[in-house]
């Protein structure tokens, strides 16, 4: 996400970064079918894969953003229906209480969606995508992290 | 210092239509770290593979990103060209450019931007990546085969034969599955009792085979090689071992007049029953809702009428564990409620039918032995009007799918009516035939010229009962023009539909299903018969509507599979397992809590003297299914998952 490396896009809109962790037996599939089935939806995602959403840490979340995306999805099997029985519970749980402190850090909760999508939901897939980059759009750049950073280096500076 | 590899593929056009690979090869080529950026247009494809190899052998390359379609697709395919260039082949990764790029996105631009991240996002992971060694673990050598259909009596049969152990779990007291419902069979007429009924014999009496009818499925835990499966044997309240079969209890049970559902609720059953004379094993069981003892605590007329004492009112359902190596589901299929089509009269005239309705009507050990009478007054019927697709291919009420027998079957019924019913008049309304099939259209063909079964091409708006005839009134689409037609009978050719608990036993079992309730195979054209969980296969009309032959020829593709995993003592998995840093766990046991297979243990570390000095978690590699739950949990980050690091997931992020 180097906005540098980047070719310029037709219009001035605010084209926001997104970064997807998803786990490869539901979510990613579903991606798949989205491909398969050609649809087409927003430029803007890139996709992390993991081998289910229990494995993803609060940490990444925040790696991402620190990274310079706009904004993170977050999205797993259906609740009962884990390849891994239970990884989604735990997840689930871990947003959870991630969300209740994400005020607290400096991170509006509105740009962190959590969603459940199978394999066999590519629209779904196609369709929150095109949601998700338009409502991170109308927020605009997440900046609040440079800033900081911009400010403990002047504190440093001192 | 990383030498990687970037490949990138066109997929024909697939991919270069849309991204500008050349582009793409050059933006790889200067990130840091990249010692081959290269483009072809099929790497997939033997000389693509070649490349990939020659360019890792004259590069010294470390590690391998291969961009292309999906890593479902195409990662064990270069994994092993990796290996056999000699490089670890868990050093390769696949970055997604096709399925999550250049088929989603309309902009040229955008895709090949986003291509270049999500290559390079990859080329940080694979710096990263360790060389893993694959694992190995035992392999039970015992098959379970959940369904006593055609197809689970076929895979049984076919994986006893080779000497390998089975236990075959069938839910009704019966073994035949719809199968044994069935009168003759297309497109050769033959008895389907005739060719079933010997073997369920075979399957009752094979020395490999271990028979559990009236049972259901549990529980299943584990993974492939080693299931544990929980059996519930459900109470007949009859004792099966002592019971002979002499049926002096079915003919004075006072409840006569229960629906069978063998019958398709044509015929009538008793309350103590076999659900058809030719039963596998030939041995009644109690249906408690339907009993008079069970409801009012009365009767006993079977106890007295037994001659072995093996009514049993006390027992109750049974479990039996068992261990298993690989899992066939073969658990066939349902016909959809007809009720759904209320203007054809389903429900409300006794002579309009479905399909399996008149099976049982036609066939010689149906409710009227075979002869075609009408269930409301026990007629001959003169005139009889077949539906098809009276819930396939319909989108508004139905299914969107070809529930792909009923053209067959309606040919086959016009058939058998013709032959039964001399001077019987009958009409099929009908979208398309569609017959595709050994011997299948001159089957098709045989029905309208020989049988004479008058074929109309078009739907069926409205049956109703005028003067004791039900009237059928559709449209003749080839003449342009509406057609009523005054029947005695009408069959519908219902819609084939999974089980109604498809979904909660796909949960049970661990196995993928799609909108409709049929389970998911591995890939649709190259894993047909696999099921997305590794030791689980499928067979028969679970997986999606199938003919007898289709059904076998999958059940036996099961059982070769099975078979050729049983081959070997030991199998060889994934190394995608979590791995402990014992130095830094400080036992806190998070990891336990979390995992959901109960695979990490608690492990004392002892001293010279050997005295407990500190106890920490251990992650057991043969239980261990690689979810990375417990990574996230552990709080002193001394527990990773191979092949999904943290140090490899930071890194792709900071690549994107």
């Amino acid at each position: 996400m180097e906005l540098s490396n980047r070719s310029k896009p037709m219009s001035e809109q605010f084209e926001p970064e997104i970064v997807a962790f998803v786990c490869t037996y539901c979510t990613y599939a579903g991606a798949d079918l989205a491909g398969t089935s050609r649809l087409k939806y927003a430029p803007n995602v890139r996709i992390i894969r993991l081998p289910c959403t229990g494995r993803i840490s609060p940490m990444f979340i925040l790696k991402a953003l620190q990274k310079g995306a706009d904004g993170v999805l977050i999205s797993g099997c259906h609740p009962g229906d884990c390849h891994f029985t239970h990884g989604n519970y735990h997840a689930r749980r871990r947003w959870m209480v991630f969300r209740a402190l994400l005020n607290f850090i400096g991170i509006p909760p509105e740009r962190i969606k959590y969603s459940w999508i199978s394999a066999a939901e590519g629209l779904k897939f196609a369709d929150l995508i095109n949601s998700i980059t338009e409502d991170i759009r109308k927020l605009g750049p997440f900046e609040q992290y440079d800033r900081l950073i911009g400010e403990t280096q002047a504190q440093a500076s001192l | 210092m990383s030498k990687i590899g970037v490949f990138i593929c066109h997929c024909g056009e697939n991919i270069a239509a849309k991204v500008d690979c050349t582009r793409v090869a050059e933006a790889l080529g200067e990130h840091p770290g990249v010692g081959a950026s290269v483009e072809y247009k099929y790497f997939c494809s033997d000389p693509g593979q070649e490349s990939v190899k020659r360019a890792i052998r004259e590069n010294n390359l470390t590690g391998v990103v291969v961009a292309a379609c999906s890593p479902r697709m195409h990662e064990a395919t270069f994994r092993k060209a990796c290996a056999e260039a000699g490089l670890n082949p868990y050093m390769c990764e696949i970055a997604n450019i096709r399925e999550q790029c250049s088929w989603v996105h309309t902009d040229g631009d955008q895709a090949t931007d986003k291509a270049i991240d999500i290559i390079r996002s990859m080329v940080e992971k694979v710096k990263r990546n360790n060389m893993l060694q694959p694992i190995e673990v035992p392999v039970t050598r015992r098959a379970l085969v959940i369904g006593g259909g055609i197809a689970g009596i076929q895979a049984a049969l076919d994986i006893a034969n080779a000497g390998q152990e089975v236990v075959l779990v069938e839910r009704e007291s019966s073994l035949g599955g719809h199968m044994a419902q069935l009168s003759e069979t297309f497109p050769t007429l033959d008895c389907s009792q005739c060719i079933m009924t010997p073997r369920m014999v075979e399957a009752s009496q094979h020395p490999k085979i271990r028979l559990l009818t009236y049972a259901e499925v549990e529980h299943v835990d584990g993974y492939i090689g080693n299931f544990k499966v929980k059996v519930r044997m459900k109470a007949r309240y009859v004792n099966k071992d002592t019971c002979t079969g002499c049926g002096e209890c079915i003919t004075k049970c006072p409840q006569k007049k229960i629906a069978s559902e063998f019958d398709c609720s044509i015929g009538k059953r008793t309350a103590i029953y076999t659900p058809f004379a030719q039963a596998v094993p030939n041995k009644p069981v109690i249906d408690k809702d339907n009993c008079t003892y069970f409801k009012n605590g009365k009767c006993k007329i079977c106890v007295k009428s037994c001659p072995l004492d093996c009514i049993d009112f006390e027992m109750q359902d049974e479990f039996i564990d068992l261990e298993i190596g690989a899992i066939v589901v073969a658990t066939g299929f349902q016909v959809q409620n007809n009720a759904l089509y209320g203007e054809y009269g389903y429900g409300k005239y006794a002579d309009v039918i479905n399909g399996l309705q008149f099976e049982r009507l036609a066939s010689a050990s149906g409710p009227t032995s075979g002869k075609i009478l009408r269930p409301s007054d026990g007629k001959e019927p003169e005139n009889i009007v077949f539906i098809q697709c009276a819930g396939s291919r319909d989108p508004s009420k139905g299914v969107k799918y070809c529930s792909k027998i009923c053209c067959m079957y309606t040919a086959k019924h016009a058939m058998l009516y013709a032959h039964k019913v001399h001077g019987g008049k009958s009409n099929i309304f009908y979208m398309d035939i569609r017959a595709a099939g050994k011997g299948y259209d001159e089957f098709t063909r045989r029905a309208i010229e020989e049988d004479e079964a008058g074929y109309v091409r078009g739907r069926v708006s409205k049956v109703w009962l005028e003067n004791g005839k039900l009237m059928v009134r559709g449209v003749d689409t080839l003449l342009g023009r509406p057609v009523e037609v005054a029947a005695d009978m009408v069959v519908l050719a219902t819609a084939m539909v999974p089980q109604p608990d498809a979904k909660e036993f796909a949960k049970v079992v661990g196995i993928g299903y799609d909108e409709y309730g049929f389970f998911n195979e591995a890939h649709l054209k190259l894993r047909p018969v696999e099921s997305s969980t590794a030791g689980i296969y499928l067979a028969g009309a679970c997986q999606s509507p199938k003919d007898i032959p289709d059904s076998v020829a999958q059940a036996s593709a099961s059982a070769s599979k099975v078979l050729a995993l049983f081959s070997k003592e030991k199998l060889e998995r994934e190394p995608v397992i979590a791995v402990n840093n014992e130095a830094t766990c400080a036992g806190c046991w998070g990891c336990v809590l979390a995992c959901p297979y109960n695979a990490i243990e608690k492990k004392d570390i002892l001293d010279r003297s050997g005295k407990v000095v500190k106890r920490v978690a251990s992650v057991n590699p043969g239980l261990c299914q690689g979810c990375g739950t417990c990574v996230t949990f552990c709080r002193s980050n001394s527990i990773d998952l191979a092949g999904f690091t943290e140090k490899q997931i930071f890194a792709e992020v900071m690549g994107l």
